[in-house]
């Protein structure tokens, strides 16, 4: 024993242990350079080329073309008006149905719910995808007397439902950590339950329901495979009923033929997702954590 | 202090005791059950949805899930489908992703709880961590393509695909394990350490032992996501259907299709919606089979801990 | 001064065990009633009958019954009206994470009245009522979390009064607080009086023996005795009182 401890100090295993598990704590930090260095070496060529403002704000993508032209425009209206209208819909139901599953709904009812929205983010997007394709595509097209169903409408639908998990499992731990005592407080004033909760709860617990819309705007705006089989995958600028492509899409329908200039913009406008992606990030850290402190 | 304005108050205020309302305004009552509608409606919507698909997808997919189907490759000779490697491509890419971001994701969780001590340095890991873990993976995709396929020319393979998902995955991995971590009393650590064993033993004999709930959690929800991933390993594992072993997998040049990859092929580009409603019905049951695991490991694990 | 509160027969049980043990007691109007016993005697889970609070606890059961201004709580009107009328005070100061004013105007609100001015005043009136005007009209809109302990809890006085209540139920309100913060809440309860009916718990002998008119003393679920203020603390009837008050025991 006295040898043990006297050993552990110089032991050489020790060193090299710890230098192991310091090497494994940087290596998240390197694949976020990593990352963030290659889309931005593969992308900025492109931009350059291009010019950053027929990029940003072209309204054509003709990449075929004999004279082609790389705007980008359509794709990051898509993207914007896709993911807000999925929030219009996901956020207000999401956000119900946790009040309902935290603050009203029996044990049992509680965990049926809990199980059905775990699976629901389980399920694989190429599933979502699928069940778009055949269910909701032709609903659409039938509906509303369209050619074509397969449009910025049905991705909407889709991505609303793939939103739905994440808005409902965040809003529910942040208003099931509401301090007891303000509901308390209400209801000690007349004010009934089902106000408490709304009035009290709901405003108590508004910085985690706001990371939660955030991190449905995150999800939507990345979702790419379920999209890109109902949203019909043409370069339009964006309409309800008009066939669109996303950014997620635009890089992904042309990635395996691509070649050249082509394929440099297709990086450029993975760097332009990616760039979303890390506002999302740093809101959802910067702005809503510290204010929870 | 305060005297003079609560007299001035009390002269002003009008005693309440003689008109007593019993009964709440009957618009309150309106809004209240117009709330409570809303909320049941949000509910049963969000079940029928459920049931709705999951029903679905049986109906469609079972019925066409077939011993042929799932037994042989895919023949253009014959004009059949089987869906044979796409099972096994999976399973390939799942357990050589593990194999690489286990010791990666669990070291990086120990480092975090057991060495670190600089605040600033653990803070920007856990950034980063958390940065991982909100790029959307048709961007994994783009950058596996980049980094592994291109730059260190693995060319497109099962072991690019695997490699873009251990980064994928390395947030699960880490986050769970922390978890469990934070769980394990230090009475343990410090118990070894007084015995006189070194940090690493202890470790190794005190508190990863005690987190392997955690451990194994975290094992099943990065199953849970490989399973269900397909854009980051379109441009990285590839579309190819051949049979191969796991000496081929682990090599580069191996390209091949996991299940979700073939889902979209043949729903896609082929049209072939039978099956891809058969790997849909598939893929839903591993999900099924993967919450429930994920869970009775949970359940395992608080008990566990309540115990001590 | 008439009767407000009159209860006759009060029992309560939590599952099996019986905490009330057939309570009869009438309270009345602009006196402070100070409850007082050992814990787990009764005596908060009676005053938490005089608003329902106890409703919320899960398996408790009440007979007997309690009247206020001679109507039946339990019986003959809605809880959240009897809310209102009888307000509450917290140990623990709990305003809600929203601004010093909301605070004030939730109660207002939630009994539906929505006219901006009407609000202003009732905000300032009640905020003038417990002494708070002066330390925050300057920053109505600011969080009522970053007050200090003193001020968040007659903040909730002030949230309490807003809805012109008859009673008024204070929970130990001040058994948090230091001395001096201590010191406002108790000459603001002899200013409260006037208005309102003060019932409060309280672990606090001195402060009951200062501020109240009646105290009622309680042990294992039964009110022992009770009395004017002077009388229980000169002059006891039943020794277990005396025992109590004089520190032997609690």
């Amino acid at each position: 024993m006295d040898t043990a401890a006297a050993k552990r100090f110089s032991h050489p295993a020790e060193k090299i242990w710890s230098a192991v598990f310091f090497i494994c704590g940087m290596i998240a930090i390197a694949f976020v350079l990593f990352i963030t260095v290659f889309l931005i070496i593969s992308g900025v060529p492109a931009i350059g080329k291009i010019g950053i403002v027929d990029f940003l704000f072209g309204t054509t993508w003709a990449s075929t073309a004999a004279e082609p032209q790389y705007g980008i425009l359509p794709f990051i209206l898509t993207s914007v008006y896709g993911t807000f209208g999925a929030i219009l819909i996901a956020v207000p139901i999401g956000l119900l149905c946790s009040i309902y599953l935290t603050k009203f709904a029996s044990g049992r009812i509680a965990a049926v719910i809990q199980s059905a929205v775990e699976l629901l983010a389980g399920i694989p997007s190429v599933v979502y995808g699928l069940v778009g394709m055949i269910l909701i595509v032709p609903w659409v097209r039938e509906t509303f007397h369209l050619p074509d169903g397969a449009n910025l409408f049905s991705a909407i639908i889709v991505l609303s439902v793939m939103v739905l998990p994440n808005v409902i499992s965040v809003s529910e731990t942040a208003l099931a950590a509401v301090p007891k005592e303000y509901e308390e407080g209400s209801l000690a004033l007349g004010a009934t339950y089902t106000e408490t909760v709304f009035k009290v709860s709901v405003h108590a617990a508004r910085s985690g329901i706001a990371s939660a819309v955030v991190l449905g705007v995150g999800r939507a705006i990345g979702e790419a495979m379920a999209v890109m089989m109902v949203s019909g995958n043409v370069a339009n600028m964006p309409g309800l009923f008009r066939s669109v492509r996303f950014l997620t899409t635009a890089i992904a329908s042309e990635m395996s033929y691509s070649s050249g200039l082509q394929r440099q913009a297709l990086f450029s406008i993975a760097l332009v997702l990616f760039i979303f992606i890390m506002i999302i990030t740093l809101l959802l850290n910067f702005v809503f954590k510290r204010k929870k402190d | 202090m305060m005297g003079e304005n609560a007299i001035h108050n009390s002269a002003v205020g009008q005693s309440p005791d003689s008109s007593i309302e019993l009964h709440i305004s009957r618009s309150r009552k309106i809004r209240g059950g117009i709330w409570k509608g809303l909320m049941i409606a949000s509910f049963v919507i969000i079940m029928a949805l459920l049931t709705g698909m999951i029903g679905y997808i049986a109906y469609r997919g079972i019925p066409t899930i077939t011993w042929k189907l799932l037994s042989t490759s895919p023949s253009v000779l014959n004009d059949t489908i089987g869906i044979l490697p796409n099972i096994l491509n999976t399973v390939y890419i799942v357990v050589i992703t593990l194999i690489f971001v286990l010791p990666l994701g669990i070291g990086t969780a120990v480092y975090l709880n057991e060495y670190a001590t600089n605040h600033k340095l653990v803070s920007v890991i856990e950034f980063a961590v958390e940065t991982l873990a909100g790029i959307p993976s048709i961007i994994y995709g783009l950058a596996g393509m980049l980094i592994f396929v291109q730059a260190m020319k693995i060319g497109t393979s099962i072991l690019a695909g695997a490699l873009t998902l251990v980064v994928m995955t390395l947030p699960t991995i880490i986050r769970t394990t922390q978890e469990s971590l934070k769980t394990v009393p230090n009475s343990y650590r410090e118990g070894s350490l007084a015995l006189g064993s070194g940090k690493w033993h202890m470790i190794r004999t005190v508190v990863l032992p005690s987190s392997i709930d955690g451990i194994v959690t975290g094992c099943i929800l990065a199953i849970g996501r490989i399973v269900g991933e397909s854009a980051a390993l379109l441009f990285t594992a590839g579309m190819a259907n051949n049979i191969m072993n796991f000496g081929q997998a682990f090599a580069p040049n191996h390209a091949g299709s996991t299940l979700t990859v073939a889902l979209y092929m043949y729903a896609k580009e082929r049209g072939e919606f039978d099956v891809a409603f058969a790997i849909a019905a598939i893929l839903l049951i591993l999900t099924l089979v993967i919450n429930f695991a994920a869970k009775a490991v949970a359940k395992k694990l608080k008990k566990g801990t309540s115990a001590d | 001064m008439g009767t407000i509160i009159e209860v006759k027969d009060l029992h309560l049980w939590y599952g099996q065990k019986e905490a009330l043990k057939g309570i009869n007691l009438d309270i009345q109007e602009h006196e402070i009633t100070a409850l007082i016993g050992p814990s787990g005697c009764g005596k908060s889970t009676f005053m938490k009958c005089l608003n329902r609070m106890n409703d919320l606890v899960k398996d408790c059961r009440i007979t007997g019954s309690v009247k206020l201004n001679g109507i039946d709580i339990y019986k003959d009107m809605d809880v959240n009206m009897l809310r209102k009328n009888v307000g509450m005070v917290f140990q623990k100061a709990n305003p809600f994470p929203m601004s010093i004013y909301d605070n004030v105007a939730y109660g207002p609100r939630v009994h539906g009245i929505k006219n901006k001015k009407q609000l202003d005043e009732i905000v300032e009136k009640s905020l003038r009522g417990a002494a708070l005007w002066d330390e925050c009209k300057d920053r109505l809109k600011t969080n009522a979390l970053g007050m200090s302990g003193g001020q968040q809890q007659r903040l909730c006085i002030a949230r309490a009064i807003a809805v012109e209540p008859a009673v008024l139920l204070m929970d130990e309100s001040t058994s948090a607080l230091d001395p001096i913060s201590t010191a406002k809440i108790e000459e603001l309860c002899l200013e409260l009086k006037k208005k309102y009916t003060i019932v409060m718990v309280t672990h606090n002998m001195q402060q009951a023996n200062r501020i109240s008119d009646t105290t009622c003393f309680f042990l294992l679920g039964d009110l022992i005795e009770h009395g004017p203020t002077k009388q229980i603390f000169l002059n006891p009837k039943n020794p277990k009182t005396e025992e109590y008050i004089t520190g032997r025991f609690g």
